[in-house]
């Protein structure tokens, strides 16, 4: 062969490889790791007796007593609904598919501050149904259900774009041919559908909890942030931040931190295991 | 195990995919669908198996409607065109999928199971494949496992929807003669779709011929190939040359011989003869037309010899064996005598 042994099919030298490469770390380095560096060393700054003060606080408990209790409803909320309308879009065609495609999508295209403005509107005093929850004594706006509900919101698209696409490519005649074996309805779905889009639900579950674990802003407007009650972790950091305590303010956030970082090293073994799944031992085998 | 389809009409939107269409398979038949796509053939095949519902008509096995039966209630085996294996589960798995999912009264147990998943392993000739997962098999043994599974739920009628398509030419021949000697061996009443006139002759009782939605033609592959009842099947089996002519009193004459038409009319009309390569005889006795040869290939057994008549556009397509060729000696641009030895004459307008 003539062509330069080092260089790859669509042409990159060395040179060119060394670069982007390059470019590509140095990236991560300024905008990823050391931000994330940063907090564990600022958290740490008094040691570990202040860090782990600023941790057992009796506030800091509670805000993340909050995210988990909020995180364990909007997360399986979002879990069901997700996987009810990715089967619908993928498998059915009905008037108005391509308008709850796009609704699906709305969470993420609109201000989080919007989002939680919009229960505020809706159920706040002043709101479309303030009277009717004040009546009978149903507090929504800077209560549990408000941020609940604002979570679920932003939260909403997480599953159901991870699986349309699956689903669409995977069609139905696995499906078809379950029923044509006798399957009814839930024997199908438990046997043959969930199993074949298993990954890419639970990854989309994580995406969907980190999600939840994490929300600032929707959380922020319908909170009222009411120390111990209202305020979720990301909340109560800013609090704590504004209060100049930065010490537990960077405590707080490593501890938001690190949950991100387990969810990564989840996401990471699923996928490594997804790797190991029959599918892929046809590629190594078609290359025998 | 008869199947008898009734005036059936099934539409998407306007479209018509099947439009009132009938038809009856016998028990112990094996049933060819024939038509390009599009041709309404797999809604059909479809609709039998009841994973469509037809908007119009009745699907009766053994003369007992099954309309109100959706397909897992309707017991048909049917083989799907991309086999439609379950991919996480094993081969194994898969064949015994149909009997795992049997109501608690219904399901035999685990020993018997096993037992029969493996002997109708040992039927498709996979049974050491047993542990494997479907994405390690090849696309012939993929089909067999997908017929086994289909198979294992004892069906009344087997359905097969493109069953040889995606496999390549030689393991489709072999995979055709065996599936016919199982055919043969276990008595099914079998329907399957192709779009394949040689794999539908080779291997059907009969053959039933379908165009946008309706029926061409139904009969044995001798009957659609060598009476073909409308211009459609002549041209979607095998090779057939179309030449304008005028029908005078019900008669043509073609290149100086006189052919009927079968429904004669007095007066005159324009209509196209439709006669078979080989039904065209070069440098015989008695021939009053001729044609110049254009190009000759003579690779195989069978030499096709095309020819340029005067104020014909298209080419005309001759067969003749090799040795006939080798006497006649024919080089292109010689004039050659030509007869018809038979054609069949459509008037103009009868869906030409």
């Amino acid at each position: 062969m003539s062509a330069p042994r080092r260089r790859n099919s669509i042409g990159a030298g060395p040179g060119m490889r060394a670069a982007l490469i390059g470019v590509s770390l140095l990236f991560m380095a300024v905008f990823l790791v050391l931000p994330l560096l940063s907090v564990f060393t600022e958290a740490l700054r008094g040691g570990f007796g202040k860090y782990f003060a600023a941790i057992l606080d009796a506030d800091a408990i509670a805000a993340l007593r909050l995210t988990l209790l909020v995180a364990l409803i909007a997360v399986p909320l979002n879990m069901v609904f997700g996987v009810a309308a990715s089967w619908a879009i993928a498998k059915f065609d009905f008037w108005g598919k391509s308008l709850l495609i796009t609704l699906i999508d709305l969470p993420f295209s609109v201000s989080p501050v919007i989002s939680g403005l919009i229960y505020v509107l809706l159920f706040g005093a002043q709101g479309l149904l303030g009277p009717w929850l004040q009546a009978h004594d149903i507090q929504v706006i800077f209560a549990v259900p408000g941020i609940v509900l604002a979570t679920v919101f932003v939260t909403f698209p997480f599953v159901a774009r991870e699986l349309i696409p699956l689903m669409q490519e995977q069609g139905t005649e696995a499906e078809e041919a379950a029923r044509s074996l006798g399957a009814n309805g839930w024997q199908m779905f438990t046997r043959v559908t969930l199993p074949n889009i298993k990954w890419g639900l639970l990854y989309g579950v994580l995406l969907c909890n980190a999600r939840a674990m994490g929300e600032f802003g929707a959380v922020s407007v319908v909170s009222g942030h009411i120390r111990g009650l209202t305020t979720t972790m990301p909340l109560h950091v800013e609090i704590l931040y504004n209060e100049y305590n930065f010490i537990a303010a960077f405590a707080v956030a490593s501890l938001l931190a690190f949950l991100a970082l387990v969810t990564l090293v989840v996401k990471s073994a699923l996928e490594w295991g997804d790797r190991q799944n029959p599918d892929e031992v046809r590629v190594a085998g078609a290359t025998l | 195990m008869t199947i008898e389809i009734r005036n059936i009409e099934k539409r998407f939107g306007k479209f018509a995919a099947v439009n009132d269409v009938s038809l009856k398979v016998e028990r112990g038949e094996l049933v060819a669908l024939l038509g390009p796509s599009g041709s309404g053939k797999t809604t059909l095949l479809r609709v039998i198996a009841g994973l469509e519902f037809p908007d119009a008509g009745q699907v009766l096995f053994d003369g007992e409607d099954a309309g109100d039966r959706d397909v897992a209630r309707r017991r048909v085996g049917f083989v799907f065109q991309h086999y439609a294996l379950f991919r996480h589960m094993t081969v194994f798995e898969n064949v015994a999928f149909g009997l795992r999912v049997m109501s608690r009264a219904k399901r035999p147990p685990e020993n018997v199971i096993a037992e029969k998943v493996t002997s109708l392993l040992r039927l498709v000739q996979l049974e050491p494949m047993a542990a494997r997962y479907p994405s390690q098999l090849s696309g012939g043994q993929r089909q067999r496992i997908a017929l086994a599974r289909a198979l294992a739920i004892e069906p009344r009628v087997l359905l097969l929807d493109e069953p040889f398509g995606a496999l390549d030419a030689k393991v489709r021949k072999e995979l055709r003669r065996w599936l016919r000697g199982l055919h043969d061996e276990m008595g099914f009443t079998s329907l399957f779709v192709t779009h394949d006139q040689e794999e539908a002759l080779e291997l059907a009782d009969r053959v039933v011929v379908m165009n946008q939605g309706k029926i061409e033609q139904i009969g044995t592959p001798q009957e659609v190939y060598d009476t073909p009842a409308t211009p459609f099947v002549y041209e979607f089996l095998g090779n057939v040359n179309r030449v304008a002519c005028t029908i005078v009193n019900g008669r043509v004459n073609l290149w100086g011989s006189d052919f009927a038409v079968e429904v004669a009319e007095s007066g005159q009309r324009e209509g196209f003869a439709y006669l078979r390569p080989h039904d065209i005889e070069l440098g015989g006795e008695g021939a009053r037309a001729h044609a110049q040869v254009r190009h000759v290939s003579s690779t195989g057994p069978i030499a096709r010899v095309e020819l340029a008549f005067d104020g014909l556009a298209t080419p005309i397509e001759a067969e003749l064996s090799r040795q006939r060729l080798e006497q006649l000696a024919l080089r292109p641009g010689q004039q050659v005598p030509v007869l018809a030895r038979s054609a069949r004459i459509f008037a103009a307008g009868a869906g030409v």
